[in-house]
């Protein structure tokens, strides 16, 4: 009794540290060494997550994985032959918010190397064909617009006339709004497309990693007739952000992510990338053969 | 409750001072009727200077207008016979889209739409026209009853978007705003969508996949609205204004992008100035766009549709 009295209560025990302050600067000075986990917040050794997947391993959080890596990941050695690589954007409103959009696509393509944000191609997943649509949401957040709306749509409607099923892998803010209406419209187009492909019963199957919103989610995403999720993948019309606004109201644990998804009926599963070749591999050949 | 939006303000003493005269005085002559006649010069004088070259930020506050006509009363003007059908048959029935079947120049057809409210508390109970997945689900539902009993179908768009909160994302609003428009290439049947108002992104474009698209002078159609853009790209709400410029979500915009077959014109100063005059504009509009549509069998219909939407969007091709 009395042991601690109240003035030591009152006294830190140790220099108080601002964790996140120290870890921003970790980030910043070893960048090529240590990087946060955007869901567990926990510093860890970058070449373990990239050995790992681009995963967390102390949480299983799935990062935004390259396209290079993706093809690697899914496709059989040798096989994956890119199409349509041609298509170029076009700022055709002459759109300009604090940038135009004109410079914003010349820096984003010299940086990135890519044209727009998809990249679409034909290889073989265990030795069955497939058509593949990979969005890079490293270019402007993965947005769609005219040019993924094409080559997607060029995509399906190859698939619908060969008979091949055709895989997405959506990354994806939502539309592209630098482009307007026609953004919109590319929704549509590619609805059509998927419909197209539907009615000649070629299987189309989606899988959704983190985040897919806005107008990719509420046509290529939902549309998949199988839909797999990545874990905790962020997937939703509405961003979490405007929701809030809208209904100044808390949103609950976990909204919005793929666990949340297939509780609620949206998703048919969540498959772990080091898994998802197998996954895929599995449910077309109980598909097609 | 005759409403005026800021940059028309200048109309409201003196139309208020005109309703006063017509309601209680004779002004067939004397010094009412004179007075009568300057008033109304100096309207048409004033509206030549508010309405005469409209802004984009402008017309898209005319194309949320709160005494526009919205999709019940061109239902109400335009169509006989009008009964409405409710409920998606999964979980309730959404206000926010009403539709049912009517006659349209003594055509049976089915009609459906996005509808806000006049008075608050309409508004509220129509959620101000954003849907919720149950909304899509109705109309989807009443379009394949359409598709079904080979009627041509007729949407009103008028929406600022999809609902979104938390009962929206758990019950699918992405998955059936993608299942509308993906049905919608799936119909037999002609199918007009009109813009109306406030064409809100995904939300309107759930009941615009039309063989028609058609739009009011002064409505607007648009992937965001400027402020959702202007909170985004200016980090700045206020920034609306100039999102309405760089998005271009005006009738005219659409039409020079090929996204809309033809402007329907409004009376001068919009559609809220006079409605009478608008639902005679829009009634010759649909008619003709009606006629031509129902000599081409289902198959074309549907390949006329499908291509329409498949040459959407601008880009170049290296080879």
């Amino acid at each position: 009794m009395g042991f601690f009295k109240k003035k030591d209560k009152d006294k830190p025990p140790h220099i108080e540290i601002d964790i996140q302050k120290e870890i921003k600067k970790a980030e910043k000075e070893e960048k090529a060494l240590w990087i946060k986990c955007s869901s567990c917040h926990e510093l860890i050794y970058r070449k373990e997550v990239e050995r790992n997947l681009d995963v967390c391993p102390k949480c299983q959080y799935h990062f935004p994985y390259s396209v290079q890596n993706r093809i690697n990941l899914i496709f059989d050695k040798g096989t994956f032959v890119e199409l349509y690589r041609g298509i170029e954007p076009v700022d055709f409103l002459k759109f300009k918010d604090t940038k135009s959009y004109k410079v914003r696509l010349q820096e984003t393509r010299e940086s990135l190397n890519r044209n727009d944000a998809v990249v679409c191609g034909q290889g073989k997943i265990k030795g069955i064909d497939a058509l593949a649509a990979i969005f890079d949401f490293e270019f402007m957040g993965g947005s769609l617009g005219s040019v993924v709306g094409e080559k997607i749509t060029r995509l399906l409607e190859e698939g619908a006339g060969k008979g091949i099923p055709v895989i997405v892998f959506c990354a994806s803010g939502g539309a592209r709004m630098q482009e307007g209406i026609l953004s919109l419209m590319q929704m549509s187009k590619v609805s059509g497309a998927i419909y197209k492909l539907k009615s000649q019963r070629i299987p189309y199957i989606t899988v959704l990693t983190d985040p897919t919103l806005g107008g990719v989610s509420a046509s290529i995403a939902m549309l998949g007739d199988i839909i797999i999720g990545e874990p905790k993948a962020m997937i939703g019309f509405a961003g979490p952000r405007v929701i809030k606004e809208t209904i100044k109201e808390e949103l609950p644990a976990g909204f919005q992510r793929s666990e949340y998804l297939v509780e609620h009926g949206m998703i048919d599963m969540i498959v772990p990338r080091k898994e998802i070749k197998q996954k895929i591999h599995q449910l077309l050949s109980l598909i097609t053969t | 409750m005759r409403y005026y939006l800021d940059f028309e303000k200048r109309l409201e003493p003196i139309e208020r001072r005109i309703e006063e005269i017509k309601k209680f005085h004779n002004v067939t002559e004397g010094h009412y009727a004179k007075e009568l006649s300057g008033l109304e010069k100096k309207v048409s004088k004033i509206e030549k200077e508010i309405y005469g070259d409209l802004s984009n930020w402008q017309r898209s506050q005319l194309s949320r207008h709160l005494n526009r006509p919205h999709t019940l009363d061109y239902v109400s003007h335009l169509f006989t016979d009008f009964t409405e059908l409710h409920g998606d048959r999964r979980f309730k029935d959404d206000p926010a889209i009403a539709g049912g079947f009517a006659r349209f120049e003594g055509i049976s057809v089915a009609v459906l739409g996005h509808q806000k409210g006049k008075d608050v508390r309409e508004m509220a109970a129509r959620n101000f026209g954003m849907a919720n997945p149950e909304g899509y689900r109705k109309a989807v539902r009443l379009m394949d009853l359409a598709d079904r009993w080979q009627k041509p179908i007729i949407t009103f768009i008028d929406t600022p978007g999809a609902f979104p909160g938390i009962g929206a994302e758990e019950r699918g609003q992405a998955e059936t705003i993608a299942s509308a428009i993906c049905f919608m290439f799936s119909l037999s049947v002609p199918v007009i969508a009109v813009v109306i108002g406030e064409g809100g992104s995904g939300g309107a474009l759930a009941v615009g996949v039309g063989n028609r698209v058609l739009m009011l002078e002064n409505a607007t159609y648009s992937v965001i609205s400027p402020e959702g853009c202007a909170a985004i790209l200016w980090r700045d709400g206020a920034k609306g204004p100039l999102a309405a410029d760089a998005l271009k979500p005006t009738a005219p915009d659409l039409y020079e992008l090929n996204v809309v077959d033809e402007v329907v014109p409004e009376p001068f100063g919009g559609a809220h100035r006079n409605w009478q005059e608008t639902f005679d504009h829009l009634s010759q509009v649909l008619s003709k766009h009606l006629k031509e549509l129902l000599s081409i069998p289902g198959d074309g219909l549907r390949a006329q549709r499908y291509d329409k939407f498949r040459r959407m969007g601008i880009f170049q091709e290296q080879r």
